[in-house]
Parts: structure tokens; C-alpha cells; sequence
């Protein structure tokens, strides 16, 4: 079910993703994945197709790994609601490259449309904040998606958490690779960093 | 039977036991740069020098889950990470534990054990049972250590494995080498 007003979710990554530069993409499992791929196939995109609740912890990991690299989660709110603690461990840590980007479209779109604790009651904004992440916002439009995508190029300001409602439709899911091996190796050789 | 306390480090150093010392230097060999843990006073000495380390990056976690998948992304920045827990946040890990099949990445686990020798809260004996069961059915090969003069060479095999050859692996510090924990006088 669509909604007005909501933004298209493939417009809002590829405009995060417009002038990326060296940053490193990850993608929670489901949906943000297929729009990380839907903006273009890179090697520095970590795509998820499980782990649901890890995207934030990884892109940690690699945030504390390359602090000189803009690091970007890109993920859902069902992801976020199951790994809400992780907010805490980054609101603890401050890494100042690292950005989450929560896609809300306040369902879970991959199993059937169910309605997520965002469509009613959850704040995740709220939640973000209140675990130490001081630059938590809520973004609704094109032109703050544009400007943000900027600022996640500023390795000195993070952490940064921002959450975006957006339009609940299914779209046609445009597919990663599914090899966590080659997604990963694939980094590190970008990184300068090659096999064992 | 030796005894721990609820706040470990009271411990006078001349009595501190040696084998966390034996830990933190292999972690050093080893270039392990993310220490991930969820607190345990059977940790609480390395997670100490972890924390005092330039070299190291100790990083709280609210759920031990958190820490395999922090590993994980450590390891695509580049980076090594060994997660400390104790034998109960195991059951917590179990989905995330996925992640060592599907990345192949370096993962090593240091787990001090409860629920077993001399055990006294009942609530710690079920996971604590299962732990290592738990970890050999989502591929984790585990080794143990019993006894402190042990620790080095079963800590020295377990990174070696882990770092080397990306063989996921646990070590259970075993409750006899950490002490049952002592609730009542």
C-alpha cells in the first residue's frame, strides 16, 4: 500500500550514493540491499541477505577498521528494531566516519507488509539519541537527502543517524550477489588488503 | 577450588593469576586490534589491560551477537578482533555465528565457562552445558583450557587456527582454572 508524500526509496539511496566517493555501502538484508544494488554494483558494497539485526555492528567494525573512510549503513527498520542495542554500543564508541541511514517504510516488506513497531509507537530517532548519537534526525525530503549525502562525506562530525519514511511499495527486487566470501574479499582487495 | 568474587579485580597483584597476562600477549602477537566484549569477572583482568592498550580497541556490547558481527566487519576494513564472553551470551550468538560460514573471515572467541565445576546459581547450568555443543553445531571448532599453565599453548592454537587458516574457533576457559564463583561466606 502506498501512501502520498512518502519518497521513493530507490531515489533516496541513489541520491545518497550520487557522489560517493570512497565510501563504504552497507546493506541490511531485504529491501535496502536491492536498493544499494539498484544504484549500482560496487566493490566497496557490503550487501547482507541475513544476519537481520547486524548491519549497524558490521559497518561499526569497519568504521573503527578505516576511521579516514566514510562508512554508511544503509538498512530497514526491522533490521534496526532487532539490533536497537547496537545503537548504544555506537553511541558509546562515537566513530566519526560511521552514518546509519534507517529506510522506515514502518513494515516488513520482505515477509508480507506486517506492520513494524515504527508504525505506531517506536521512535527511532528518539532511540538513536538517547544512546549518545547527538546528530539523529528525521529526514523527509529530496533536497535534505541531497544535502545529508554531503555531510556523510565528513569523516570528522559522526557518528550521524538519520531515519527516512518512505513509500511501503514493493518494488522489483534488483539482486546482489549472494556470496559473502567474494562481497567481502572484494572490499578488502579495494582496502589494499588481499586473501590469507 | 579456587574462589572469584563478584568485582574481580581485588585481587593483589601478587596473587593475580598469570594466564590473562599469557592472553593479552598472544593477543598482542597476533596484531588483534577490536576487542568486542560482554563483561565477565573471569575477563575482567584482560579486559583491564584490553582497555589500557594503545594497540587495542576495547568495545562494550549490550548483546554478544553484536560483537561476531562487529568481527565481521573488522575483518572487511581490514583488522583483527577476538570477542570475549562468557559460556551464557553463546545462545545469544547462535544466528549471528552464521556470519564465520558465509565470510570465511578469522574468528575467535574467548569464553569463560559457568554453570559447571562447583557451579552455584542453577541458572547458568543449562547454557553452560550446551555451550560447547552449541558452538560445534554452527561450525565452531572449540578447544579448552582447564588448568592455567595450559592457557598459553590451547590460546597460542586456537589464533594461530582462527588467524592463519580462518578456522572459526572458540576456547572455553574452563570454571576450575577462573574459580566457581562465591555467593555466600
Amino acid at each position: 500500500m502506498s501512501k502520498a508524500n512518502l519518497l521513493d526509496r530507490r531515489a533516496v539511496v541513489a541520491s545518497l550514493l550520487a557522489e560517493r566517493k570512497e565510501t563504504i555501502v552497507v546493506g541490511g538484508l531485504g529491501a535496502s540491499t536491492y536498493d544499494i544494488a539498484a544504484a549500482g554494483d560496487h566493490d566497496r558494497n557490503f550487501y547482507l541477505w541475513g544476519a537481520m539485526g547486524g548491519a549497524v555492528m558490521i559497518g561499526l567494525g569497519i568504521a573503527l577498521a578505516q576511521p579516514r573512510l566514510p562508512v554508511v549503513v544503509i538498512t530497514g527498520d526491522g533490521d534496526m528494531l532487532m539490533g536497537m542495542g547496537s545503537l548504544a554500543t555506537v553511541g558509546l564508541q562515537k566513530p566519526k566516519n560511521l552514518t546509519i541511514v534507517v529506510l522506515d517504510n514502518e513494515v516488513y516488506g520482505e515477509t508480507g507488509g506486517q506492520a513494524s513497531h515504527t508504525a505506531v509507537s517506536a521512535d527511532l530517532v528518539g532511540v538513536a539519541r538517547a544512546c549518545g548519537i547527538a546528530d539523529s534526525r528525521a529526514i523527509a525530503t529530496m533536497a535534505e537527502i541531497e544535502a545529508y549525502a554531503q555531510g556523510v562525506q565528513d569523516v570528522a562530525s559522526g557518528p550521524r543517524f538519520a531515519s527516512i519514511k518512505i513509500d511501503s511499495a514493493n518494488l522489483e527486487r534488483v539482486l546482489s550477489s549472494r556470496d559473502g566470501q567474494f562481497t567481502v574479499t572484494r572490499i578488502r582487495g579495494a582496502l589494499g588488503f588481499g586473501p590469507i | 577450588m579456587r574462589a572469584r568474587t563478584e568485582t574481580a579485580p581485588e585481587i593483589a597483584p601478587e596473587t593475580a593469576p598469570s594466564w590473562p597476562e599469557d592472553i593479552f600477549t598472544i593477543l598482542q602477537r597476533f596484531d588483534v586490534r577490536q576487542v568486542p566484549y560482554v563483561p565477565d569477572a573471569g575477563h575482567s583482568q584482560l579486559i583491564d589491560r584490553v582497555l589500557g592498550a594503545s594497540s587495542m580497541r576495547g568495545i562494550p556490547l549490550t548483546t554478544e551477537e553484536e560483537g561476531v558481527a562487529l568481527l565481521a566487519g573488522a575483518w572487511a576494513g581490514g583488522q583483527r578482533g577476538v570477542l570475549l564472553m562468557q559460556s551464557s551470551g553463546v545462545g545469544n550468538c547462535v544466528n549471528m555465528l552464521s556470519l564465520t560460514q558465509i565470510f570465511r573471515f578469522p574468528f575467535l572467541t574467548l569464553v569463560t565457562m559457568r554453570g559447571e565445576w562447583g557451579e552455584f546459581n542453577p541458572w547458568q547450568v543449562p547454557m553452560g552445558s550446551n555451550t560447547q555443543g552449541v558452538f560445534e553445531l554452527c561450525g565452531i571448532k572449540v578447544l579448552r583450557a582447564s588448568h592455567p599453565e595450559e592457557v598459553r599453548e590451547v590460546v597460542e592454537a586456537a589464533a594461530g587456527q582462527a588467524y592463519n587458516a580462518c578456522t572459526p574457533t572458540a576456547v572455553l576457559l574452563s570454571q576450575r582454572l577462573i574459580g566457581a564463583k562465591v555467593f555466600t561466606k
